[in-house]
């Protein structure tokens, strides 16, 4: 019988092919418009680390006060030096690291090569035992390198190919900045999308891969500058990097693992009570105003996923939903045309739930087939979100399978649900009626 | 040409679903395309805001030092640096600084009328730069007077300095001191010691386009220090007019000649203002011209789900039309019918879509901080929408036009 409903809905599309082409076109935009739109989105609004994400935890701390320039009471979404680091001595999460954005220059070891102008971080040992980071040769360092501030360093892939070519280079040498730092480990193509680790460095997005990580407090010994974002709320007393590290400015990223509830408890009251103490000891003119979210509500308070990408996706659902009232007006024009062939159906005895498997055949028929031009069109879409959106997110869209299955889902849902109605008026015709006005 | 408005909605009654279908649908394109229009406006307005730069002239190159050097030694290469840069032939000027308009993010300090003020008056974007760089960029001065080359100051990397003497913006000079007194006037820069306005330029944008920089437009100053800063110093380039592609080849062997323990990225070290602009820019653009996307794509398919069903109607009518037109109606009256029964549902559907276009941008103003949308737009939404609906209409109405009044006779 499904078969026969397919042969007639295909020869009633045929039949008015002006009216089928337009339906499958309305779907196929509508439904393209809204899967580009969602990919970007997807991307920018995913779980950069899902399986760990509700364990990580950025504490904040209001160091400034009333004097910050906002309204809103929002302590500072970075920290200061003597915050930070009395927060590493201190230890009280399973993990923690402090983290601050470096720009360092590299040499090559061979002659001849121009030097490179790298980025990375700054870290504690914790870091990439913490986040999980995978690694291609080596590991990370130690909590003793930590201690000891020894010269180590961990690097991307990409610039040990570029240093030492396609070989385990652990062990090797690499010259930062004009000092030699033994390479323990080499990353394996880590660039988590949003930067997770350091919002308030890159906005959450970011084209640059990591190229290199050293030790927090030997990159302090050395005076390697902090090439991120500092925000201060006075200028400093001191200058230079010194200076900034004596300073109240906030330049540097924090982020803790904490197990359980109770853990999570333990450590806020941690805060309150560090607070508390330099509220006492004068530093603090205020109460404690400390934040502790985990990472999906810290990237969710600092906007990670940008206006635009939301508002671009709402817009395209609304042309989505214009389309699918676009065909439900078209079905029903075209279901009622058929009132006289409806009609003899009955009168012949076909019952109400026949119409309805004919008619819902024929709307999925028009949802599938603009559902594969939805498809074609969101490939197409994908490909060139590029053109329209800043490199760091566009980079970010991917065509998968998955994306491939909600469009044609999608398409052919809501064209099922666009045709209930008209399927439903087309069930109700008045066979005697028809039969007796032709 | 009597139209007879009560007929029609007689006949309507009888469509209720389709007529229904039409006006939502006009109300939904109506409402969306309101606020994309809106939101496009928005976006070329920021597209073409004025930077004060001699933007057909102007280069900037990114130069970060290969090796770790004091202070005064980085003071001496920044020095020979512009000396080489300055005696290209293709070259006006140039002048380093700590950053530039368009950059995309950069420098700002608090401004405050007194040193203890807890709420800072406002924001003002802040560059630092020798006595070169108003010509450099090209800015024009409308009041007071330059930097002396002896009031320019060294900066070390992360140097706290605040010098006495100030360039600001028009913008800034209003802002602090509405009744045009500003020369000569000081404020705190978040800092302890006041600087003096000696010049006010016009207009100087702020280096960065967000919704910050937005609500402090315009807002910046200039302090007289060269930024001898380690991790790398903007070299700002003025070519003479015609030259700047030679002066751009020209420039980087330049630098490269004084010294080679330099970087200059070879991807994106080196930028023109055409360049600058359109990565600063990138983001609205791209907002821009996806919002035009949807709404053309959002009219086209309105107008055609309105074809459709008119073209149904007619077909269904035909025997009606018939005996209207053996009755004495002329092709004018039928005409007439279709186009004014489809301009009664557009009025319906604009009317419930200003309602909607009004909830929806009130809705975006209170989750997405935007603008409020203006009554220019809706206007023109609406006008938009009855031609579409008007034209969309005719090709059917004509055809209705058509029908013999022989049809009358027939059974189907």
């Amino acid at each position: 019988m499904f078969a026969y409903y397919l042969e007639l809905a295909l020869r009633s599309l045929k039949r008015s092919p002006g009216l089928t082409v337009l339906m499958v076109l309305a779907i196929g935009f509508g439904v393209a418009a809204s899967m580009t739109t969602y990919s970007v989105f997807r991307a920018v609004s995913g779980d950069p680390i899902p399986w760990k994400s509700a364990q990580l935890f950025v504490p904040q701390i209001d160091n400034w006060g009333p004097k910050n320039g906002t309204d809103d009471g929002e302590p500072p979404n970075a920290m200061d030096y003597l915050d930070a680091t009395t927060l590493m001595r201190d230890h009280r999460a399973k993990r923690q690291s402090a983290m601050y954005q470096i720009s360092p220059s590299v040499v090559p070891a061979q002659a001849g090569k121009h030097p490179l102008n790298v980025t990375g971080h700054a870290v504690y040992s914790e870091f990439f035992p913490m986040l999980d980071v995978p690694f291609l040769y080596g590991n990370g360092w130690s909590a003793q390198d930590d201690a000891q501030r020894a010269a180590v360093a961990v690097i991307s892939s990409k610039l040990n190919e570029k240093l030492f070519g396609n070989v385990d280079s652990v062990g090797r040498t690499v010259n930062i900045e004009g000092r030699d730092y033994r390479v323990v480990g080499v990353l394996d193509h880590w660039n988590p999308q949003p930067r997770f680790y350091d919002v308030t460095n890159t906005g959450g997005f970011s084209e640059n891969v990591e190229d290199v990580f050293l030790p927090f407090e030997r990159a302090i010994s050395v005076g390697l500058p902090n090439n991120g974002n500092t925000n201060c709320n006075a200028t400093p007393k001191e200058s230079g990097f010194v200076g900034l590290q004596h300073s109240e400015c906030v330049w540097i990223a924090y982020m803790a693992e904490l197990d359980d509830a109770a853990a999570v408890t333990a450590y806020r009251q941690y805060l309150d009570a560090y607070a508390k103490n330099q509220q006492k000891a004068g530093r603090f003119g205020w109460a404690p105003n400390n934040r502790l979210r985990n990472l999906p509500d810290y990237l969710e308070q600092q906007q990670v996923v940008p206006r635009d990408t939301k508002v671009s996706l709402l817009v395209a659902l609304g042309l989505l939903l214009v389309c699918l009232v676009n065909t439900v007006g078209l079905l029903l024009a075209k279901f009622l045309r058929r009132s006289g062939e409806i009609g003899v159906r009955r009168a012949l005895g076909a019952p109400r739930k026949a119409i309805y498997l004919q008619f819902l055949t024929e709307a999925g028929m028009v949802g599938a087939a603009g559902g594969v031009l939805g498809l074609l069109l969101t490939g197409v879409g994908v490909a060139s979100v590029g053109l329209v959106l800043p490199k760091s997110i566009s980079d970010l869209a991917r065509l998968d399978l998955s994306l491939l299955a909600i469009t044609l889902l999608v398409a052919v849902l809501a064209t099922l649900l666009a045709g209930l109605y008209p399927t439903f008026r087309a069930s109700r015709v008045q066979p005697a009626w028809q039969l007796k006005s032709n | 040409m009597s139209l007879q408005i009560k007929p029609i909605l007689v006949a309507l009654r009888r469509h209720k679903a389709g007529t229904l279908l039409i006006a939502v649908q006009i109300a939904l394109t109506l409402a969306i395309v309101c606020n994309a229009l809106f939101i496009i406006h928005q976006r070329l307005a920021t597209l073409s805001e004025r930077s004060g730069v001699d933007e057909a002239n102007v280069f900037v190159i990114a130069n970060q030092w290969a090796v770790d050097w004091t202070t005064q030694q980085i003071d001496a290469q920044v020095r020979a640096d512009m000396l080489a840069l300055r005696q290209l032939p293709g070259v006006r000027n140039a002048a380093p600084s700590t950053g530039y308009p368009l950059q995309g993010g950069g420098w700002d300090n608090f401004i405050t009328m007194t040193p203890d003020q807890i709420k800072p008056t406002t924001d003002s974007a802040v560059y630092m730069g020798d006595e070169h760089l108003l010509d450099t960029l090209g800015l024009r001065l409308v009041a007071g007077r330059n930097f002396h080359s002896d009031e320019v100051l060294v900066m070390g990397t992360q140097q706290a300095l605040v010098p006495p003497q100030v360039i600001v913006s028009k913008a800034l000079a209003h802002r602090l001191f509405p009744d045009g007194s500003a020369l000569g006037k000081s404020f705190y820069a978040m800092a302890a010691s006041p600087s003096t306005i000696i010049g006010i330029v016009d207009p100087l944008h702020r280096q960065g386009a967000s919704p910050w920089d937005k609500l402090h437009a315009g807002q910046s100053l200039i302090w007289p220090a060269r930024p001898d800063d380690a991790r790398g110093v903007f070299y700002i380039v003025r070519a003479k007019p015609g030259q700047l592609a030679a002066a751009m080849r020209e420039a980087p062997k330049a630098l490269y000649a004084q010294s080679r323990l330099r970087i200059i990225d070879p991807k994106d070290g080196i930028q023109d203002y055409a360049q600058i602009r359109h990565r600063v820019f990138d983001s609205d653009r791209g907002m821009a011209i996806l919002m035009g996307i949807i709404s053309a794509v959002l009219l086209a398919i309105t107008a055609a789900g309105i074809v459709g069903l008119t073209s149904f109607w007619v077909g269904q009518r035909r025997k009606q039309i018939g005996i209207r037109r053996a009755l004495g109606a002329t092709r004018g009256d039928i005409l007439g019918y279709f186009l004014t029964e489809n301009l009664l549902i557009g009025i319906g559907g604009v009317l419930a879509g200003v309602v909607l276009a009004f909830g929806i941008n009130l809705w975006m103003v209170s989750q997405f901080e935007t603008a409020r949308l203006s009554l220019a737009y809706v206007a023109s939404g609406v006008v938009l929408l009855l031609l579409l609906g008007q034209g969309a209409v005719l090709a059917p109405a004509v055809r209705a036009s058509h029908v013999s009044p022989v049809e009358a006779t027939r059974s189907v």
